[in-house]
C-alpha cells in the first residue's frame, strides 16, 4: 500500500520532561520518527515541553512548540497550525493519554484531524484493564486471574478469593507508578489506596501473583495491511516481580527452546493483530519455568523503552518504521536502512548477545530502599554487545560508571552464610554480586536457583566469571589464560588485580601477544547479507570487520553513557549536535557510547558508531584501530571529561580546551591563582582531605559552609554544613569512596544564583544569555527554576558577569564551551563554579535564544572565529520574551528518598515555559511540570525560622486566592501575628490530629516544608514529605519556589496561552 | 580439549575445538541463522550431505528436548561458536555434547562463525572438511574437497517402507523425500490419516490407495538428482488428486512440469525470510532451508502461476498450478524450527481436499 497522500501536515506529540519510566528513549523515538516524516516531504509540527531534547530542534521539525503537554495546549495548537493528522504513538504514555482525551472529548473529530499510528479503540483495548482482559479472552490468550477494582474493599474481597500474594497495577500510569506486590491484607490496603489515587481513571488491577516465572518480551511491528513481524525477543534475568526497566535483560532469549519461542511469538502476533495496531508494540509475558503455561502481562500499543532497546540491540529502526507505517506504507515497501538490500518485513537475526543493565539512582538517594519491585526506579540504562553472554555482562557492568568493573566490585565475603542466603532472596541492584559470592563459596546452582528463581543457565554464566577470577588468582598467567579472560571481557585492571600485576603489565603482555579487541558489525541479519551500516561492537578472538577509512579527518566524539541524575539527556543533545557540526565541516565522525535510549546511538548519526563502555581501555582499543585526528570531550559530560588524560596518553589530541585548562578549573589552587590574577572574587574556602582539616577551615570561614568533592557531577556529595558535627558526617560520606582529589570547603553565600554558558574562540566570547535561578544559592542549579533573561539583576551586574566570563574564558584558554555559576549579593558578583565544557543548560539556552551553541562551539574548536561566524562577541541582545526552565522530579518512584532540595541534584528532567511575559512563562512552566492546583484549596505550611518572614507573606497571598492554611505551631503563630489566618496543627510526633492525619485525609493540595540546613535537614519532616509525595501531594521545600508558585497561581486567569514556535526564534 | 579444524575448499582454515565425534567429515558447508531450534535443525533430513554452521553463537542452552524432526541427526558436521556448559530447560533430557557423540556427528566449536558466514556469503556455498588431524595436508585435501558432491541423498533419508498415522479426516499420502516429522504432524493434527510412502514408491501404488490428497515433502540435495521421482510426480500431476508440496517437493513438481532449477549462491536457511503471497499482497515470515530454487521464468505461465516470492531477493517461493488442485511452496509452513505464520497453508490444503471430494 503506498503512502496515504491525504497526510500532509502532522502534529507529533513528545513525551515531556524526563521522569523515571519515561526517559530519553522517547527523544530517540520522536527524533527518528520526525526525520522519517520529513524524509517523506511532510510538514512536521512538534509539541514537547522538554527543552533538553533533540526532537525539539528546528533541524528536526518544521515548527517546534516547547509548551506544556495539556489538552488545552494541544487543542489551541491544532487550531493554530491546522495539521491534518496527529501522531501520538512516539511520545510514550504522556502523548497517548493526551490523544485519548482529545479523541474522547470529540475535539479531533470536530476539527477533522485524524489520529495516525493508532486508533483510540486500539489504545482503549490495550490500556483499559477490563477491555484488555476481555479482548485477550476472546482470542484465547491467557492472562493471570485478575480483576479491575475501583475501591479498596473490592480489592480485598478479590484478593482473598484468589489468594495472596497479588500484584497491583494502576491503570494509565507511567512506569507502573503506584503498583506493587501485596503479600497480605495490610500491604494490599496500603498499596491499593495509593494506586487508586494515582490512576487517571481511578482503577487498579488486582492480579494473581506470577512472581518467579520467566519474564519474556516481544517487540512486534504490524502494518495497515495486517503484515506483522517480531523485531526481537528479550528475556529478563530477574524473573517476574521486577519491572522490566529495572531488570537485567538479555536479547535474544537464552533459555527458551524453539517451542516456547514460537509459542510466544505466535501469541504476540495474534495480539497485535487483534488489537489492530499499526506500528510498534511491546508484549510482555510471564512464562512458567516448568510448563508451557504463560500469561500475557502487558501490552504497550506504542513504541516504548523496550522498543528503543530492541532497536539498538538489533539495528532495526522501530520508530522510523512505525512512522512510515503511520503514513500508510506496508512493511515490504520500507527498505531496511541497515542492509539497504532487504526490507522492513523481515525479522532481525542476531549473531551476538545483548545485555542491558539498569542505572539505578541509589547513589543519589542514599536513604532510599534498594529493593526492586514492579515500580520502576531506574533513571537510565546501559547496553552492551558481545559474542558471548559473560563478555556482554562484563562490558555492561563497567559501562554503568558506578565504580564497578567485575563481579568482585561489591564485597560480600564478610557476610555469614545464613545472611548471604537471606540476601539472595532480596531483589535489589546488587543481586548478581551476591550470587557471585555464593558461587565462590560453593553454594550449589540448585540452591541459588531455589532462592532467587534465576534460571540456572544464567547462574552458570556467572560461575564462568567466578571461575575465571579463581584461575587468574591461582594459575600462572599464560597467553591462553589471558586470551580466555579477555574473551569473556575481563578488563586489564581486574586481571592485574587478580594476577598480582599492574594493568600496564597486562596491557603490555596483551599487545605483545596480539590479544587485542576486534570489532564486529550489527547488521540485523547475522551476516547473511552485506550491510552498509557501520555499527560495531568489540569481541576478542575473532576477525576484525571494521573497514579502514581514510581521506577525511577523523574526530572521535565521546558520549555521556547512561542517563543518571545530574547527567541527563542534555549531554546527548550536545554530543549529537557536535557530531553533526563536525560532519558538516567535512570530518569523518565516530561516536562511542553505551546508552541504548539515546539519539547518539542511532546508527545514522555518526559515520561510525561503537557501542562500547566508556573506559580508557575500551576507548584505547577503538583508538588503536581508528587513529582519530582528535577527540572531543567537552560535550559528553563528566563521562567524557574523565577520559581526557587517557586519550592524551594514547596520543589523541584533545580538540578544544586543553586538558591542563580543564584541570585548572577543577584544581583549587590553580583556579584560585587564576581568579586572583583576573581580580574576580569567589567565596573564601580551602581544600582538605580529612574532617579535622575541614573543621579548621570551617572555623576560619565561619558556618555555614559548603562541602563537596572536586571533579563531580550534579553536585554529588555536596552539602551545606552548619556545625562541626555536620562536617564529620559529610566528610565521612564523601570518603566512603577513595578520593583522588581534595575535598572543597567554601563559605556558603546566600545570594542570587546566576548561570551563563558561553562560547569562546580563544579571543572573543559569546554569551547567548544570562540565566537567573529563582531559588537562592544552596539548591543545586539543576534543581532550581531558571529564568532567561535574568530579571532581577542590574544592567551593571550583567556587564560585570560578561566581563568576568570573558576574563575567565581567556585565562583558562577555553576553546569551545564554558559554563560559569555566579552568586550575586547586591552588586557583588562571586564566582562559585567554572566548568570548561558543555552544561545542562546548553540545549535550553540554545533553543530560547536561537543561537546554535553547540555547533558554534564545534566550529570554534576547529579554528572558527565568533566574528567570522556572523556573531557579535559579548553578551547577545536579550530576547523579547521570557523562558523558564522548571525542574521535574520522580520522587514518588523512589521509596524512601529524601525529597528536600539542597546542593545535591535530585531532579530527573525539566520542562520549559516560554511567553511574552514572565508570569505566563512561569505559569506554563508549572503547568508543564504537572503541578495541578487547586483541587481542595487546603495547604500546609511548616518552615524553618529563617523562612518565617517570607512564609507569612506567601501565606497571605495564598489566603487571598482562597486557600485554607494549616501550619505547625511556630509557623502558625508567626502567621497569626501578621494577620494571616492559619490553623495550628500538631507535628507528627505529637498526638492526633496531626499533620499526618491531614495528609492521609487526602484534602491537601500543597505542602510548603522548608527543612533546616545542616545534617539534620534530612531527618526533620522526612516522614511528612515522603507520605505527601507518595499520596500524590505537591511538596515544595524551598521558600523561593513557593513564592514563584503563588505568583503563578495569581495569574491563572491566563486563559488563553500564547504558543510560541521555537523554530522561528533567533 | 581436542583441537579441530575446519578446512574450506578455498584453502581457508579455522582452528577450534572438537565437539561430538572425532571422525573426519567432508561435506558441503552451509549456514543457518535461526536463533533457536538447533535440535530441529540437526534432525532435519534436508541437511544430509552438508555440515551446518549456526550463526547464533550460543548453542545448546536448553539441551536436548523431545523436539526431533526425524529419528536421527543428519548433518555430516556441526559448526558452532560456543556450546553451553549446562543445559537449562524443564524438558531437557541431555546435553548437546552427548547427543553429537551418540549420533556420531563430528563438529567444531570456538571458531569465528561470523567470519565463516561472510566467506560463504561472498564466495557461495562450498565444500569443506572437519578434522581433528593437526597434520592436515592442504595439497592432498583441497582436491578431495573440490570433488565432493552431495549426491542422491533422498535415497538415504527417505523411509524404507510405508507407514500410517491414524486419523479420522481426509486420507493423505505423504511422499517422504526426507520429510520433517512436523509435516505429518501438522496434517494429523488437522485430523488427516497420513500414510507416509518411501520416495521411490511408484505413482500407481499411491493412486491406487485413493488418497484424498498428496503431500510432497521437503528433502535434501539437488532436485535434478531425483530424475526417477520426477517421472512419478508427472503421473501424480495428471490425476485430479489435490497436491500440496513443500521445498524439495515444490521443486520436483516444477521440474516435472518442465521448469529449471538452479543452485542459489548460499541458499536460504533460517527463520526470518519474508515471503509474499501474490494473490493478496500479504507478507509472511517463513522458515526456510533450501540451496536450490526454481527459475520461475522457465515454468510456462499457462501451467503454473507464481504464488509466492521472497521479498528480499525476489526468488520464487511457490506456485499455484493452473486448472489443478495443486499448490507448492519453497518455504516450510510446518515450521519447527521457525515461525508458524504460514501454517494456514495446511488449512488451505484441507479445504482443497474437502472441495475435491
Amino acid at each position: 500500500m503506498p503512502r496515504n497522500n491525504e497526510i500532509k501536515k502532522v502534529l507529533v506529540i513528545g513525551s515531556g520532561p524526563i521522569v523515571i519510566g519515561q526517559a530519553a528513549e522517547f527523544d530517540y523515538a520522536g527524533t527518528q520518527a520526525c526525520r522519517s516524516l520529513k524524509e517523506e516531504g511532510l510538514e512536521v509540527v512538534l509539541l514537547n515541553s522538554n527543552p533538553a531534547t533533540i526532537m525539539t530542534d528546528k533541524d528536526i521539525a518544521d515548527r517546534v512548540y516547547i509548551e506544556p503537554l495539556t489538552v488545552e495546549v494541544v487543542e489551541q495548537l491544532v487550531l493554530k497550525e491546522k495539521p491534518d493528522s496527529v501522531l501520538p504513538t512516539l511520545g510514550g504514555q504522556a502523548a497517548l493519554n493526551l490523544a485519548m482525551e482529545l479523541e474522547e472529548n470529540g475535539f479531533l473529530r470536530r476539527n477533522n484531524v485524524r489520529l495516525i499510528g493508532t486508533t483510540s479503540e486500539t489504545i482503549k483495548k490495550a490500556e483499559d484493564r477490563l477491555e484488555f482482559k476481555t479482548t485477550m479472552e476472546k482470542i484465547g490468550e491467557p492472562c493471570a486471574a485478575s480483576l479491575v477494582v475501583e475501591s479498596v474493599e473490592e480489592g480485598v474481597r478479590f484478593a482473598e478469593k484468589i489468594g495472596y500474594p497479588v500484584v497491583l497495577r494502576p491503570a494509565y500510569t507511567l512506569g507502573g507508578s503506584g503498583g506493587g506486590i501485596a503479600k497480605n491484607r495490610g500491604q494490599l490496603m496500603e498499596i491499593l489506596e495509593n494506586g487508586l489515587r494515582l490512576s487517571r481513571v481511578g482503577q487498579v488491577l488486582v492480579e494473581r501473583c506470577i512472581a518467579g516465572w520467566k519474564e519474556i518480551e516481544y517487540e512486534v511491528m504490524r502494518d495497515g495491511a495486517g503484515n506483522c513481524i517480531t523485531v526481537c525477543n528479550m528475556e529478563n534475568i530477574d524473573p517476574v516481580g521486577v519491572h522490566t526497566g529495572d531488570s537485567i535483560v538479555v536479547a535474544p532469549s537464552q533459555t527458551l527452546g524453539d517451542k516456547e519461542y514460537q509459542m510466544l511469538r505466535t501469541s504476540a502476533l495474534n495480539i497485535i493483530s487483534e488489537l489492530n495496531i499499526t506500528g510498534g508494540c511491546n508484549v510482555q509475558y510471564a512464562l512458567h519455568p516448568e510448563t508451557f503455561e504463560y500469561c500475557v502481562i502487558e501490552v504497550n500499543p506504542r513504541v516504548s523503552r523496550s522498543s528503543a532497546l530492541a532497536s539498538k540491540a538489533t539495528g532495526y529502526p522501530i520508530a522510523k518504521v512505525a512512522a512510515k507505517i503511520a503514513l500508510g506504507y506496508t512493511l515490504d515497501e520500507i527498505k531496511n536502512a541497515v542492509t539497504k538490500k532487504t526490507y522492513a518485513s523481515f525479522e532481525p537475526m542476531l549473531d551476538y548477545c545483548v545485555v542491558k543493565i539498569p542505572r539505578l539512582p541509589f547513589d543519589k538517594f542514599i536513604s532510599a530502599k534498594r529493593t526492586l519491585t514492579t515500580q520502576m526506579k531506574a533513571t537510565g540504562e546501559v547496553m552492551s554487545i558481545c559474542d558471548n553472554f559473560e563478555g556482554a555482562l562484563m562490558k555492561a557492568i563497567r559501562s554503568l560508571e558506578q565504580h564497578v568493573d567485575s563481579l568482585m566490585s561489591y564485597d560480600y565475603s564478610h557476610l555469614p552464610q545464613e545472611e548471604l542466603l537471606e540476601e539472595l532472596a532480596v531483589v535489589d541492584d546488587r543481586r548478581i554480586w551476591k550470587i557471585a559470592e555464593a558461587l565462590r563459596r560453593g553454594i550449589s546452582y540448585d540452591e541459588i536457583h531455589e532462592i532467587s528463581q534465576i534460571d540456572k543457565w544464567f547462574i552458570d554464566k556467572l560461575a564462568v566469571l567466578v571461575e575465571m577470577e579463581a584461575r587468574l588468582k591461582k594459575e600462572p598467567l599464560t597467553r591462553e589464560l589471558l586470551k580466555e579472560a579477555k574473551r569473556i571481557e575481563f578488563p586489564d585492571q581486574v586481571i592485574a588485580q587478580l594476577a598480582g600485576k599492574t594493568a600496564q603489565e597486562i596491557s603490555n603482555m596483551r599487545y605483545a601477544d596480539g590479544i587485542t579487541a576486534s570489532y564486529k558489525m550489527v547488521d540485523t541479519c547475522a551476516a547473511e547479507f552485506a550491510a552498509q551500516t557501520p555499527y560495531y561492537y568489540s569481541v576478542y578472538g575473532s576477525e576484525n570487520e571494521v573497514e579502514k577509512t581514510s581521506g577525511r579527518k577523523k574526530v572521535l566524539v565521546l558520549g555521556s553513557g547512561p542517563i543518571r541524575i545530574g547527567q541527563g539527556i542534555e549531554f546527548d543533545f550536545c554530543s549529537v549536535h557536535c557530531t553533526w557540526a563536525f560532519s558538516r565541516e567535512g570530518y569523518e565522525t565516530i561516536i562511542v557510547n553505551n546508552n541504548p535510549e539515546t539519539v547518539s546511538t542511532d546508527f545514522d548519526i555518526a559515520d561510525k558508531l561503537y557501542f562500547e563502555p566508556l573506559t580508557p581501555e575500551d576507548v584505547r582499543s577503538i583508538v588503536d584501530l581508528e587513529r582519530p585526528d582528535g577527540a572531543v570531550v567537552q560535550f559528553g559530560g563528566q563521562t567524557a571529561i574523565k577520559l581526557t588524560e587517557s586519550l592524551m596518553k594514547m596520543g589523541v589530541p584533545i580538540l578544544g580546551t586543553s586538558a591542563e585548562n580543564v584541570d585548572a578549573a577543577e584544581d583549587r589552587e590553580l583556579f584560585d591563582e587564576i581568579l586572583e590574577k583576573c581580580g574576580i572574587p569567589r567565596p573564601a574556602g580551602g581544600t582538605v582531605f580529612t574532617a579535622e582539616e575541614a573543621k579548621k577551615v570551617a572555623d576560619e570561614l565561619g558556618y555555614p559552609v559548603l562541602v563537596r568533592p572536586s571533579y563531580v557531577l550534579g553536585g554529588q556529595g555536596m552539602q551545606i554544613a552548619i556545625n562541626d558535627h555536620d562536617i564529620e558526617e559529610f566528610i565521612g560520606i564523601i570518603n566512603r569512596i577513595a578520593q583522588d582529589h581534595p575535598i572543597l570547603v567554601d563559605k556558603y553565600l546566600q545570594g542570587k544564583e546566576i548561570e551563563v554558558d558561553a562560547v569562546c574562540d580563544g579571543e572573543d566570547i559569546l554569551i547567548p544569555g544570562i540565566m537567573e535561578h529563582i531559588e537562592r544559592a544552596g539548591i543545586h542549579s539543576g534543581d532550581s527554576i531558571s529564568v532567561y533573561p535574568a530579571r532581577s539583576i542590574s544592567e551593571k551586574t550583567k556587564r560585570t558577569i560578561e566581563e568576568y566570563t570573558k576574563k575567565l574564558a581567556r585565562s583558562l584558554h577555553v576553546i569551545g564551551l564554558i559554563n560559569i555559576q555566579f552568586i550575586v549579593c547586591g552588586e557583588e558578583v562571586y564566582v562559585i563554579e567554572v566548568n570548561p565544557r558543555s552544561s545542562r543548560t546548553v540545549p535550553y539556552i540554545s533553543k530560547v535564544t536561537g543561537i546554535p551553541v553547540v555547533s558554534l562551539a564545534a566550529k570554534v574548536i576547529i579554528g572558527g572565529k565568533i566574528r567570522e561566524l556572523g556573531y557579535t562577541p559579548g553578551l547577545a541582545p536579550e530576547a523579547d520574551y521570557f523562558a523558564v526552565k522548571m525542574p521535574v522530579f520522580s520522587f514518588e518512584k523512589i521509596r524512601g528518598a529524601d525529597i528536600s532540595l539542597g546542593p545535591e541534584m535530585k531532579s530527573t528532567g525539566e520542562c520549559l515555559g516560554i511567553a511574552k511575559t514572565f508570569d505566563e512563562a512561569l505559569y506554563k512552566a508549572f503547568l508543564g511540570a504537572g503541578i495541578k492546583l487547586p483541587k481542595h484549596k487546603n495547604m500546609i505550611i511548616t518552615v524553618r525560622d529563617e523562612d518565617k518572614e517570607k512564609a507569612v507573606e506567601i501565606g497571605r497571598r495564598f489566603e487571598r486566592i482562597g486557600y485554607r492554611i494549616f501550619a505547625t505551631r511556630g509557623t502558625a503563630q508567626a502567621m497569626k501575628a501578621a494577620g494571616v489566618r492559619a490553623n495550628a496543627v500538631s507535628k507528627i510526633e505529637q498526638e492526633s490530629p496531626n499533620l499526618m492525619d491531614l495528609i492521609l485525609g487526602h484534602k491537601i493540595d500543597l505542602i510548603i516544608d522548608t527543612p533546616p540546613q545542616g545534617a539534620e535537614r534530612a531527618k526533620d519532616g522526612f516522614v511528612i514529605r515522603r507520605n505527601a509525595i507518595e499520596t500524590g501531594v505537591n511538596v515544595l521545600t524551598a521558600i523561593d519556589t513557593a513564592e514563584a508558585l503563588i505568583e503563578s497561581l495569581e495569574n491563572t486567569n491566563i486563559r488563553k496561552l500564547t504558543l510560541i514556535d521555537i523554530a522561528a526564534v533567533g | 580439549m581436542m583441537k579441530a579444524f575446519l578446512i574450506l575448499e578455498d584453502g581457508t582454515v579455522f582452528a577450534g575445538t572438537s565437539i561430538g565425534s572425532t571422525k573426519e567429515a567432508v561435506s558441503e558447508i552451509v549456514f543457518n541463522t535461526s536463533m533457536t531450534g538447533y535440535l530441529e535443525v540437526l534432525t532435519d533430513p534436508s541437511y544430509a550431505g552438508q555440515a551446518v554452521a549456526m550463526t547464533y553463537p550460543l548453542i545448546g542452552n536448553y539441551g536436548i528436548t523431545p523436539d526431533m524432526e526425524s529419528e536421527r541427526a543428519w548433518p555430516k558436521g556441526y559448526i558452532v561458536r560456543e556450546l553451553s556448559r549446562i543445559p537449562s530447560n524443564f524438558r531437557s533430557e541431555g546435553t548437546i555434547q552427548d547427543f553429537l557423540e551418540k549420533q556420531d556427528i563430528p563438529g567444531i566449536a570456538g571458531i569465528d562463525t561470523r567470519a565463516l558466514t561472510k566467506i560463504l556469503r561472498e564466495k557461495g556455498t562450498m565444500n569443506g572438511m572437519i578434522t581433528v588431524n593437526a597434520d592436515y595436508d592442504l595439497d592432498e585435501i583441497l582436491p578431495r574437497l573440490k570433488g565432493y558432491r552431495v549426491g542422491d541423498v533422498v535415497a538415504e533419508t527417505t523411509c524404507r517402507k510405508p507407514y500410517t498415522i491414524a486419523g479420522s479426516g481426509p486420507k493423505v499420502a505423504l511422499m517422504d523425500f526426507g520429510a520433517k516429522k512436523n509435516i505429518a504432524r501438522s496434517l494429523n493434527w488437522r485430523g488427516c490419516a497420513v500414510t507416509v510412502y518411501p520416495a521411490f514408491t511408484p505413482a500407481e501404488e499411491i493412486i491406487a490407495s485413493a488418497p484424498d490428497g498428496i503431500m510432497l515433502s521437503n528433502g535434501p540435495g539437488d532436485p535434478e538428482e531425483c530424475a526417477a521421482v520426477i517421472e512419478e510426480i508427472k503421473k501424480l500431476y495428471d490425476t485430479d488428486i489435490p497436491i500440496f508440496a513443500i521445498c524439495l517437493g515444490h521443486q520436483l513438481m516444477a521440474l516435472a512440469n518442465g521448469a529449471k532449477t538452479y543452485k542459489l549462491k548460499y541458499g536460504h536457511r533460517g527463520g526470518n525470510h519474508p515471503v509474499k503471497d501474490l494473490s493478496n499482497g500479504r507478507v509472511y515470515i517463513s522458515a526456510q532451508n533450501h540451496g536450490y530454487a526454481v527459475d520461475a521464468a522457465t515454468l510456462d505461465a499457462s501451467v503454473a502461476k507464481e504464488a509466492f516470492v521472497n521479498v528480499n531477493d525476489g526468488t520464487n517461493e511457490g506456485f499455484s498450478y493452473v486448472g489443478k488442485n495443486i499448490f507448492t511452496v519453497q518455504f516450510h509452513p510446518e515450521a519447527c524450527p521457525g515461525p508458524q505464520d504460514s501454517g494456514y497453508l495446511f488449512d488451505r490444503f484441507m479445504d482443497m481436499m474437502k472441495g475435491a471430494r
